[in-house]
């Protein structure tokens, strides 16, 4: 059992986000490391090999530069090996480029029985590519699934729902979108981070891939403007003096909903 | 190339389209084009309900028989653009089944998607889509490059729905053709999480947890407060990552998108991703120990405090009334 798990190495989201003036696109200059909702995919990988017996975890991740430590963070966990396609002429690319270029690194691996990825980024959360990267490789897929079981040669998983959720039986392989929370995160050990810097990151240019144009060119897309909205006007703001629930109170009363 | 053709994917839940298919219904009529509905199941039974919003013509799949909508629709969509009828710009509501098609169709016809909108504007040939980044304090206009179809995707409650009046909408059949390998996943079952009281979506008042309530247990606060009130529950990402209440009552950029008349938030600080998703709410009272919150930032009424302190105290005041 062969599995592959897309990985994005975002800015810390803790930090306030900034646009760069210059080409209205998300900074991505600071250090990067691996975003959360990645580490469910790389942790249900880990599982899903070892409960087969044999196998291992493979990743694939895009970068407009070099970075790897959210990479290492994956590796650390138990993943194997990586591939990161790493060109400044990615900046600027949309979720399609995105896709194709994350698809042709699948297929640099030699693709796997199962393609996991997070539902969506947690910087850019477009939320398109794991989809748009399974008709890509001509593949079934199971979008927003919380439990992954393998049975055989099809996946039993469950999909989370507007109100619930489904069950659906997918052949293999297949490439699943992985909910935050369906799995915990195991943190790597010392003995895996010391492992995982020897393990191989293939660093590759989108033109080794075949892929052009990317970035900009490759975009059909284009920023307009960036406007700031209407902020709300500023509320009143009071310290709790163990009288504060009176003030929710006659707020509520005042709106006439109690 | 004018934008005179558009289509809407549209959503039928229980024989009715969702509320969000009537918000792009609306939208995509005032854009001044035609307007047709593509939808999955038998268009028969929706034709009318889809044609008094704006549909002129109703594209239909027929029964999926259990196969997963996204490839199924984006196939039978790309089939009908084959045939002739291609779109200008084709609207799809920000959820599940329409992130699915619309990524699926974007590859079959190689053409970019934009996701999380809440506007759309048409300039002669250019369609320009409005995006709302940060928590929604900046908003990026993002303009299509290239020939149609354009592919938009859009929020929920990003239109008001209005009925337009017109008669039943013609129904054209749209099979889907074979999916090959990529029509693997079937749905053998489906089931409902029940909660009492009104829908998250839908309530007039909404109370929400994060972590400040401090452990899964003192969540029934925020359920009790909610009762009370006769509005629902929700819940900040935080807790629903860890385990504490179930994903549907999610609310922000991956969960629902909530506009109550008043929005209480309960030991959540206001991360971007949760602030998108209630930030449209009427009247917002925030409850939260740190006073540097962001959530401050967009309260009408902010506490600072315990919310284990104040929600008991508070409880018991409205408590008979």
């Amino acid at each position: 059992m062969n599995v592959i798990v897309c990985v994005k190495q975002i800015p810390d989201p803790a930090l306030p986000g900034a646009l760069d003036p210059a080409t209205n696109t998300l900074k991505r200059d600071g250090k990067l490391i691996l975003d959360e909702s990645d580490s469910y995919g790389v942790e249900m990988a880990l599982q899903l090999v070892d409960a087969a017996g044999g196998g291992e975890v493979s990743l694939v991740s895009m970068a407009p530069n070099g970075e790897v430590s959210g990479m290492r963070t994956a590796l650390a966990m138990g993943a194997a090996r990586g591939v990161l396609v790493s060109d400044p002429a990615l900046q600027g690319s949309d979720a399609l480029t995105t896709a194709k270029v994350l698809a042709a690194a699948v297929r640099r691996l030699g693709g796997a029985d199962l393609v996991i990825a997070a539902t969506e980024s947690s910087d850019g959360y477009t939320g398109t590519v794991p989809e748009q990267m399974a008709e890509l490789l001509g593949l079934p897929s199971v979008t927003f699934a919380k439990k992954v079981a393998v049975e055989g040669t099809s996946v039993k998983v469950q999909r989370q729902t507007e109100e619930g959720y489904d069950e659906v039986t997918c052949t293999l392989p297949a490439l699943l979108s992985v909910t935050a929370g369906v799995v915990e995160p195991r943190y790597p050990s010392f003995k895996g981070i010391m492992a995982a810097k020897s393990k191989p990151i293939d660093e590759v240019k989108a033109a080794d891939l075949g892929i052009s144009p990317v970035g900009w060119a490759g975009a059909g897309q284009q920023i307009a403007s960036v406007t700031q909205a209407e902020a709300r006007a500023a509320g009143e703001i009071i310290e709790d003096d163990g009288e504060g629930f009176t003030k929710i109170v006659a707020y509520l009363e005042n709106l006439k909903v109690i | 190339m004018a934008v005179n053709n558009i289509w809407v994917f549209a959503q039928i839940n229980n024989g009715a389209p969702t509320s969000g298919t009537l918000e792009l219904l609306t939208k995509a009529r005032s854009l001044g084009a035609t307007v047709s509905a593509f939808m999955a199941g038998d268009g028969a039974a929706a034709a009318a309900a889809l044609g008094s919003y704006g549909a002129t013509k109703v594209y239909a799949t027929g029964d999926l028989a259990g196969k997963l909508p996204g490839v199924a629709v984006a196939s039978a969509m790309k089939a009908v653009i084959d045939g002739g009828d291609v779109p200008d710009l084709v609207l799809f509501p920000q959820n599940y089944e329409g992130r699915d098609v619309v990524s699926r169709l974007s590859v079959k016809l190689d053409r970019t998607v934009l996701t999380n909108n809440v506007d759309v504007e048409i300039n002669g040939d250019l369609v320009s889509v409005t995006t709302p980044i940060f928590g929604g304090n900046t908003l990026v206009s993002t303009t299509f490059t290239g020939t149609g179809p354009h592919l938009a995707v859009f929020r929920p409650k990003s239109f008001a729905a209005e009925a337009s009046g017109g008669g039943a909408a013609s129904v054209a059949a749209a099979p889907v053709p074979d999916l090959g390998a990529t029509g693997g996943a079937t749905m053998t079952a489906s089931h409902v999480e029940e909660s009492t009281g009104p829908k998250l979506d839908e309530a007039d008042i909404v109370v929400s947890g994060g972590r400040g309530l401090g452990e899964a247990g003192n969540y029934s606060l925020v359920e009790s407060l909610a009762k009370q009130l006769k509005g629902a529950a929700g819940a900040s990402r935080a807790i629903v990552d860890a385990g504490w209440v179930p994903y549907s009552m999610q609310v922000g950029q991956t969960g629902k998108v909530v506009k109550p008349n008043v929005y209480l938030a309960v030991g959540i600080s206001g991360s971007t991703q949760h602030m998108v998703g209630m930030k449209g709410s009427k009247h917002i009272i925030a409850i939260n120990k740190d006073k540097e919150a962001p959530i401050f930032g967009i309260a009408d009424l902010g506490i600072v405090g315990d919310a284990l302190k104040v929600l008991p105290k508070l409880i018991e005041a409205l408590q008979g009334r």
